[in-house]
C-alpha cells in the first residue's frame, strides 16, 4: 500500500511538472518572434488584464500578443494535445503500441477529404466536416477490414492501415494531378504540409468545440481504456460493454484527429494539415514517464503533446527567415524514433 | 447450486460443437473439464461466460438466468482467468489486478481508496506482494497465473472460470497454481477449468466433466472418471491408469510407451 502511495505520488508529481513546463513553454512563446517581447513588457501587459497598470510599452506589442502570438500558441496546444491523445487513445483501443492517427489512416483520410472538398471548391467548413468524414471512413475501413483479414488482428489492422492509407494518399496526389495549377494546387500542398502560420482568435474559437467533444469523453473514460488493451474477451468479463466503449474512444480520438488535421476559417490560408508522427511518438514517451496506466498516461499525453507541438512551432517560426511547414519538423523528429521503436529489443511498452 | 447448466447447444454457423450438455457445479467445488483439443471446452467456456449468446439450453449462475444479463452484472458474478498471454502493453502487477475492480465503479470513474484495498489484499492474498511494481511481461509464467487468479478476487466474484491455467508452467509452478486454486475452493469458490492433466484433475478437482465431441461423455467423481477406459475414450490412445498410494494417486500411462523397448 506505501509502495503504491508513493508510486501514484512520483506520477501526480510528474504530472505537475509537466504542466509547469506547459506553461514556462508558454511564456518563452510568447517571447519569441519577429518582434521579441522582453519578460518585463510580457509580464506587464499579461498582468495589466488583472490588475490596472499603466502600459509603459507600446500599443502595438499588445496587438501582436494577443492578436498574432495568443491564437497561434493555444491552437499548437491545441494540436499538439489532440494529436497525441488520438494515438494514445487508438493504441489501447486496437491493443497496438504502433497505432497512431497517421498509422490508421485517419489523417490520410482527412487530407483526401480536405482536398476533394478544396477541389470542388467548397467553403472552409465543408472542407473540415470533409476532412472528418473521410477520416471517419478511413478508420472504420481499416477497422472493418481488420476484423476480416487472416491472421492476427494487431498485424491486420496495421497492414490494412497501410494499404488504405496509400490508398487515400494515391487519391490525394490525384486530385493534385486534376487541380488547378495556379490556385488549387499551391492551396492543397501548403495546407497537406501543415502551419499554423496566420492562426487567428476565430480559428481557435472554430476548433475548440469539435475538440473539447472528443477530448472529454476520451479524459473520463481514461480508466477503461486500460482494460480495453486486454482484449475483448478478458474486458467483457471485467465487466465491460467493449463494443460501445470502443467505438466511443475510436469516433472520439476520430473526431479530434480530423479537427486537428483540417482547420481552416480562410480558404487562402492554410492552418493545420498533415503534422504526422506526433501521435505515435508522444504517447510512448508519456509511456516511459508516468508508465501504462491511462489514468496518468492520459494527462501525462495531452501536457506533453501540447508542450512538443509548441516548441516544434516556435522552431517552425524563429529558424529561418521563411516558416519550416510543420510536417517536415515532426517527420524529423518522428522517423529516427520509429527506427527506434521497431529495432529495440525486448518488449517493454 | 452454483453453476447450472441445462441442455447447452451451440453450432458456429452451422457446424454444431456443443451438443445438450447439462452439468452443475456446486458451490466450493473444484470442477475440471477434460476432452481432447477441439472438443468444445472453450465454446462452454464463452457460453457461460456470456461471450456467446446465440446458444439453445439455459446457464444459471448463483439461481440467475445469465442470458441477458449485461457484462457488468456477469462481472459482479463470474471472473475469467484467461490462458496467459502477453499484453499490449506493460501494466504492472498492481495495476493489472487493479482492473479486476472495473465492474465496481461507474464507466466514467476509476477506481478508489476500496477498491485499491482490494486489490491489496488480493495480493497478499496469492502471496506475491513482492512483485507489487513489477511489469506483467516480466514477471515468470507461474507468477503471471497467481496475478492473474488475484485480480479474479479483486473481482469480488464467486465463480472463477480458468481456462487451463497449468498450460505453460512448469511442474512446480503447476503444483503450486493448482494448490491455491484447491484452497480457493476450499474457501467457498466455484472453480470450473479445463485442462489437459488427468493425473492432476485426480489430485486436486472434486469433480471431473468429460467431453466428447460436444457431449458429456461422463461426469462424476475423479475416482469414477479417471479410468483406463473413459480416458482412452476421451483421448483416443491406449492408456493404462495406475492407482497409488492406496488409490490417493493415480497416473494414466500411455501403452505405447511401455511398450517401447528399454533402451
Amino acid at each position: 500500500m506505501i509502495e503504491q502511495k508513493t508510486k501514484q505520488r512520483h506520477y501526480t508529481w510528474t504530472l505537475v511538472g509537466l504542466g509547469a513546463g506547459l506553461i514556462a513553454a508558454i511564456i518563452i512563446s510568447f517571447m519569441l518572434g519577429r518582434y521579441p517581447v522582453p519578460p518585463k513588457e510580457l509580464f506587464g501587459i499579461l498582468l495589466s488584464k488583472i490588475f490596472p497598470i499603466e502600459p509603459f510599452w507600446a500599443e502595438r506589442v499588445e496587438t501582436v500578443l494577443f492578436n498574432i502570438r495568443l491564437p497561434r500558441i493555444l491552437l499548437a496546444c491545441l494540436v499538439g494535445c489532440c494529436l497525441s491523445t488520438a494515438g494514445a487513445a487508438y493504441q489501447g483501443v486496437f491493443q497496438n503500441p504502433m497505432a497512431a492517427p497517421d498509422i490508421l489512416g485517419a489523417s490520410s483520410g482527412a487530407a483526401f477529404g480536405a482536398a476533394l472538398a478544396i477541389k470542388l471548391g467548397a467553403a472552409s467548413r465543408m472542407i473540415t466536416a470533409s476532412a472528418f468524414l473521410f477520416s471517419l471512413i478511413t478508420v472504420s475501413l481499416v477497422y472493418f477490414i481488420s476484423l476480416r483479414a487472416e491472421g492476427k488482428r494487431v498485424i491486420g489492422l496495421i497492414l490494412s492501415g497501410i494499404m488504405i492509407s496509400s490508398l487515400f494518399t494515391a487519391g490525394t496526389s490525384f486530385i493534385k494531378l486534376v487541380a488547378d495549377q495556379s490556385s488549387e494546387l499551391p492551396a492543397i500542398t501548403y495546407w497537406l504540409m501543415g502551419s499554423l502560420s496566420g492562426a487567428t482568435k476565430k480559428d481557435v474559437t472554430f476548433v475548440i468545440l469539435p475538440m473539447a467533444l472528443g477530448l472529454l469523453p476520451l479524459f473520463l473514460l481514461r480508466w477503461q481504456i486500460n482494460i480495453l488493451t486486454l482484449g475483448d474477451d478478458e474486458a467483457q468479463t471485467l465487466g465491460i460493454n467493449n463494443n460501445l466503449l470502443r467505438l466511443i474512444v475510436i469516433i472520439c480520438s476520430t473526431l479530434i484527429t480530423a479537427a486537428s488535421v483540417s482547420d481552416r476559417c480562410n480558404y487562402f490560408r492554410p492552418v493545420f494539415g498533415m503534422i504526422g508522427w506526433v501521435g505515435l511518438v508522444m504517447p510512448h514517451l508519456s509511456r516511459k514517464l508516468v508508465g501504462n496506466n491511462y489514468i496518468y498516461l492520459l494527462p501525462a499525453t495531452m501536457i506533453f503533446g501540447a508542450i512538443f507541438m509548441l516548441v516544434v512551432d516556435n522552431v517552425s517560426r524563429n529558424l529561418l527567415a521563411t516558416e519550416i511547414p510543420l510536417g517536415i519538423l515532426t517527420a524529423f523528429v518522428g522517423a529516427p524514433f520509429f527506427i527506434y521503436l521497431i529495432t529495440r529489443r525486448g518488449d517493454s511498452f | 447450486m452454483s453453476v447450472i447448466v441445462e441442455n447447452l447447444s451451440f453450432a458456429y454457423d452451422s457446424r454444431p460443437v456443443l451438443d445438450s450438455v447439462s452439468f452443475v457445479a456446486e458451490r466450493g467445488h473444484f470442477l475440471s473439464v477434460l476432452g481432447a483439443n477441439g472438443v468444445g471446452k472453450s465454446t462452454l467456456f464463452r457460453c457461460i461466460l456470456g461471450l456467446l449468446k446465440g446458444y439453445r439450453g439455459s446457464i444459471w449462475v448463483e439461481d440467475q438466468d445469465v442470458r441477458h444479463l449485461s457484462p457488468r452484472e456477469m462481472a459482479k458474478r463470474i471472473a475469467y482467468i484467461p490462458q496467459s498471454h502477453d499484453p499490449s502493453f506493460n501494466y504492472t502487477v498492481f495495476d493489472m489486478v487493479l482492473m479486476g475492480t472495473t465492474g465496481q465503479v461507474a464507466a466514467v470513474s476509476s477506481p478508489g481508496k476500496k477498491q485499491m484495498a482490494l486489490a491489496e489484499q488480493a495480493i497478499e492474498r496469492l502471496g506475491i506482494t513482492a512483485l507489487h511494481n513489477r511489469g506483467f511481461n516480466q514477471i515468470s509464467g507461474g507468477e503471471r497465473q497467481l496475478t492473474m487468479i488475484a485480480r479474479a478476487l479483486a473481482q469480488n466474484a464467486h465463480v472463477l472460470i480458468l481456462d487451463e491455467p497449468t498450460a505453460n508452467l512448469d511442474f512446480g509452478n503447476q503444483i503450486k497454481v493448482l494448490s491455491r486454486i484447491r484452497s480457493l475452493a476450499e474457501e467457498g469458490y466455484t472453480v470450473i477449468q479445463a485442462t489437459h492433466n488427468p493425473d492432476q484433475t485426480f489430485l486436486f478437482s472434486d469433480r471431473i466433466l468429460a467431453l466428447k465431441d460436444g457431449r458429456v461423455l461422463a461426469s462424476g467423481s475423479p475416482s469414477e472418471i479417471v479410468s483406463t477406459d473413459l480416458m482412452q475414450t476421451l483421448y483416443g490412445v491406449d492408456i493404462a491408469v495406475q492407482s497409488l498410494y492406496d488409490d490417493t494417486v493415480r497416473v494414466c500411462i500411455p501403452k505405447a510407451a511401455i511398450q517401447r523397448p528399454v533402451r
